[in-house]
């Protein structure tokens, strides 16, 4: 194989390839990325076995063919390059070394056969749609706060994608939850993902999807399986295993009774939870909110640490409420809001707290209180 | 040389024998009334008192443990001889020594003896830090203008007393720190009385092997071994920077200790770090049904400690040992603390139903770590689990009534398998 690659193009490649790589691999190929070159295109595929990216790049291929070499090495010495220099990529395959060359710099990397490269297995998908690049980012960007770290419920480190319906429409749902707060983000079915299985996108996944996604208008090819999950661009090609469990049924957490209305700008409040939060010393900072007609106080009281107070001119008509929650989760759940106010919906001390929007019933989040 | 007749507490200048009881038992150091940090180590602490309260078991070799299953707890010197240890099973104790008196332990007797040499200790001093029933750390430093006798006279009459009131004997180290102090204790067993002085701490741990410390068991010396660690002289060739990044803070402990160095101070009130509570099954099983039974029972036990002690902790930990005594421990961090039995108990079943191991099992425990005051505790609830908090309140109503009525006046069913 030989292959020549503008810099830029090549860095790019492998950027979101060596970003899929385990950074600690027991075995060995794993940590490699492979290199295949055809025609006038070379690809670059890399696994943890979970998830697979393949990159497309335009190049001058002289000799077609393939190897595997590190994938963090390439990446580091594709970055400190020169920008606009162009890279010569050559794979002796007797040697098992490949050459990198870019002006006077000359490099010789160890490679690994490209038999043992581990390609996932290609499967049916019962659904392919297309999805716009800023409605599957919104989906996932508003919800992926919300997945859950935790082990033992497996099945919740993830985004819940699904076909759901709202006011009597069907809708493409992302739901999100790690047991104390959850994210329900609606977006308009696109056409022929009616038939979508309903899969769980792990954490890792979200977070590679995401860098296919900075293009607003670019639309994404979108395949679903009851096992995979497949997102294309022109270029790259995301696939990845889902969560293999059962999300739970979430529609009973969403509260439907809560009548307390307040109203708040939302990043008026986010900045003075922020402020109070900073006196509490425990791990999970917690924040009483005191709620009479139209004002907010927040407070935090810490008794090795201090206390702190703050009012806030709000919209809220019913009676006193006082009601606490951990600091961190009001930080994340009011940093969704970007166009109007926060809509608070509460019942009682103990009950689960709704949060959306404005009337946007397409952002629903659900925060648990903590006893204050 | 300073020396001290360990029978009539008579302080000499040299000898062989006490000029006054004639007593050969004298102890000669030239640091002796001058170090003040002291471990007490009573000698075969639950066999010394089934012993004194049958002296028909005197000569006999005795071994206190649990039944057939479980494994020995105490050997007296006379099981000793025949090769039972401490934490051995029974079945292999009673085959090194068939005619061996095994008596199921008195806890409440012994825990009666231990208070009683306890108030005896509190008489030479305040900084106590009791590691069992059995053993303690005494620190003497400043209590010879007090007593008008330098720690060793008064750890000689704590002793002599303990034989002559309780009928009960120990074995004292006497040094400069607790690391070495609890060394001491160890080398003269039983009835010993044994000194470290500073002067020779180097060359007295010079050749010693390292398991000689107190937390270095069979994983971390196997560990050491690995890069050569077997005696102290090997870890005094390591810079202390090499130990700390090969090791972690136990490196650096370990590069104090293999200079002498402990700067622990003897206290009282050592904050507990975990809470746990483990079984032995009388039979191996693999009986999910009582195995689930044990793990509640062994969760309410923990959950009553954490409450008693308004504690709560934030990772649970599950231990099973299989039936050929392979451990497998699992722990998982929540994201509240808690010391809700209720919690305890889910926790450590979601960890049990990832184990995938068919059993059977012998042993079955569990417990609770990383812990804080019970007012961080148990603050939210779970959006996925809506009956939690109506079981936390039962939780919390049942604890009021065995407080009132006493433990076995209301239990769940599952504590019944």
């Amino acid at each position: 194989m030989k292959i020549s690659i503008e810099r830029g193009t090549l860095l790019k490649a492998v950027a979101q390839a060596q970003s899929v790589v385990e950074r600690r691999n027991t075995i060995p190929i794993l940590a490699n990325v492979l290199i295949e070159a055809e025609g006038e295109t070379v690809q670059f595929r890399a696994t943890d076995l979970d998830i697979e990216v393949v990159d497309k790049a335009l190049a001058q291929v002289e000799r077609a063919g393939a190897t595997t070499v590190s994938a963090t090495t390439l990446h580091e010495i594709v970055r400190k390059l020169p920008d606009g220099a162009l890279v010569t990529l050559i794979a002796d395959s007797a040697a098992g070394r490949l050459t990198v060359e870019a002006g006077r710099s000359n490099f010789s990397l160890a490679t690994l056969p490209k038999e043992d490269f581990p390609v996932m297995a290609s499967s049916e998908y019962q659904s392919n749609f297309s999805a716009p690049a800023g409605m599957l980012r919104r989906l996932f960007d508003k919800s992926k706060f919300a997945i859950s770290t935790e082990e033992t419920r497996y099945y919740l480190n993830g985004v819940y994608m699904h076909v759901s319906e709202s006011d009597g429409g069907k809708v493409l749902r992302c739901v999100a939850t790690d047991g104390h707060r959850l994210a329900r983000i609606d977006a308009d079915l696109p056409e022929g993902a009616a038939d979508m299985p309903g899969v769980i996108v792990p954490r890792k996944t979200v977070g590679e999807l995401r860098k296919l996604l900075d293009d607003d208008d670019m639309a994404i090819a979108v395949s679903v399986s009851e096992t995979k999950v497949r997102f294309a661009t022109p270029d790259i090609t995301l696939t990845s295993k889902v969560i293999d469990g059962t999300f739970p049924d979430y529609t009973r957490v969403i509260p439907q009774g809560n009548t307390r209305r307040l109203e708040v700008d939302a990043a008026e409040f986010a900045q003075a939870v922020d402020r109070v939060a900073t006196v509490s010393s425990e791990r999970s900072r917690a924040v009483k909110l005191q709620l009479d007609e139209d004002r907010l106080v927040l407070s935090v009281n810490a008794p090795d640490s201090g206390a702190a107070e703050e009012e806030l001119a709000v919209a809220y008509a019913d009676e006193h409420l006082e009601i606490g929650f951990n600091a961190k989760y009001l930080l994340e759940i009011a940093s969704q809001v970007d166009r109007e106010n926060a809509v608070f919906m509460f019942n009682s001390s103990g009950d689960p707290t709704l949060m959306r929007e404005g009337n946007d019933q397409s952002a629903v989040y659900v925060v648990m209180p903590m006893r204050v | 040389m300073p020396s001290l007749c360990r029978d009539c507490l008579v302080r000499l200048e040299n000898g062989r024998r006490c000029p006054h009881c004639g007593s050969p038992r004298i102890l000669s150091h030239p640091e002796l009334f001058d170090l003040t940090i002291a471990h007490m180590d009573c000698d075969a602490f639950y066999a010394s008192v089934e012993k004194r309260d049958n002296p028909d078991l005197a000569d006999k070799p005795v071994i206190i443990g649990g039944g057939r299953r479980g494994v020995v707890s105490t050997a007296c010197y006379v099981a000793r001889i025949r090769g039972v240890k401490s934490a051995m099973p029974m079945f292999q104790a009673l085959k090194l020594c068939p005619d061996a008196v095994v008596i199921k332990p008195r806890m409440s007797v012994y825990v009666d003896a231990s208070r009683a040499i306890r108030a005896m200790m509190d008489e030479l001093t305040p900084a106590i830090e009791p590691l069992s029933l059995d053993e303690a750390f005494l620190d003497l430093t400043g209590t010879e203008r007090l007593h008008g006798q330098p720690p060793a006279v008064m750890l000689a009459g704590l002793v002599k007393r303990m034989k002559d009131e309780l009928g009960l004997t120990g074995s004292i180290g006497l040094s400069h720190n607790k690391f070495l102090a609890k060394v001491a204790s160890d080398l003269d067993k039983p009835r010993g009385f044994s000194v470290i002085g500073k002067a020779e701490t180097g060359d007295f741990l010079y050749d010693k092997p390292v398991r000689l410390i107190w937390g270095i068991g069979p994983a971390a010396q196997a560990s050491l071994d690995k890069v050569g660690i077997r005696l102290f002289s090997d870890l005094l060739r390591w810079e202390k920077a090499d130990l700390t990044a090969r090791f972690g803070s136990m490196g650096e402990r370990l590069w104090h200790l293999a200079r002498g160095q402990d700067r622990r101070r003897v206290s009282a009130h050592e904050p507990i770090k975990s809470i746990s509570n483990e079984t032995t099954f009388f039979e191996d099983t693999s009986s999910i049904d009582i195995l689930d039974g044990h793990l509640w029972r062994m969760a309410e036990k923990v959950a009553d400690r954490a409450k008693a002690r308004e504690l709560a902790g934030r990772v649970v930990t599950l231990k099973l040992k299989r039936a050929d005594h392979s451990a497998i421990t699992r722990r998982i961090t929540l994201r509240d603390a808690t010391q809700m039995a209720d919690t305890v108990y889910r926790t450590a079943r979601e960890l049990f139903d990832q184990v995938g191991d068919q059993g059977p099992y012998r042993l079955l425990g569990c417990g609770l770590s990383h812990l804080c005051p019970e007012s961080e505790a148990d603050k939210s609830g779970d959006l996925l689990d809506p009956g939690a908090g109506k079981r936390s309140e039962a939780e919390r109503a049942t604890d009021k009534i065995r407080q009132k009525f006493g433990d076995d006046a209301i239990i769940k069913g599952r504590a019944l398998r």
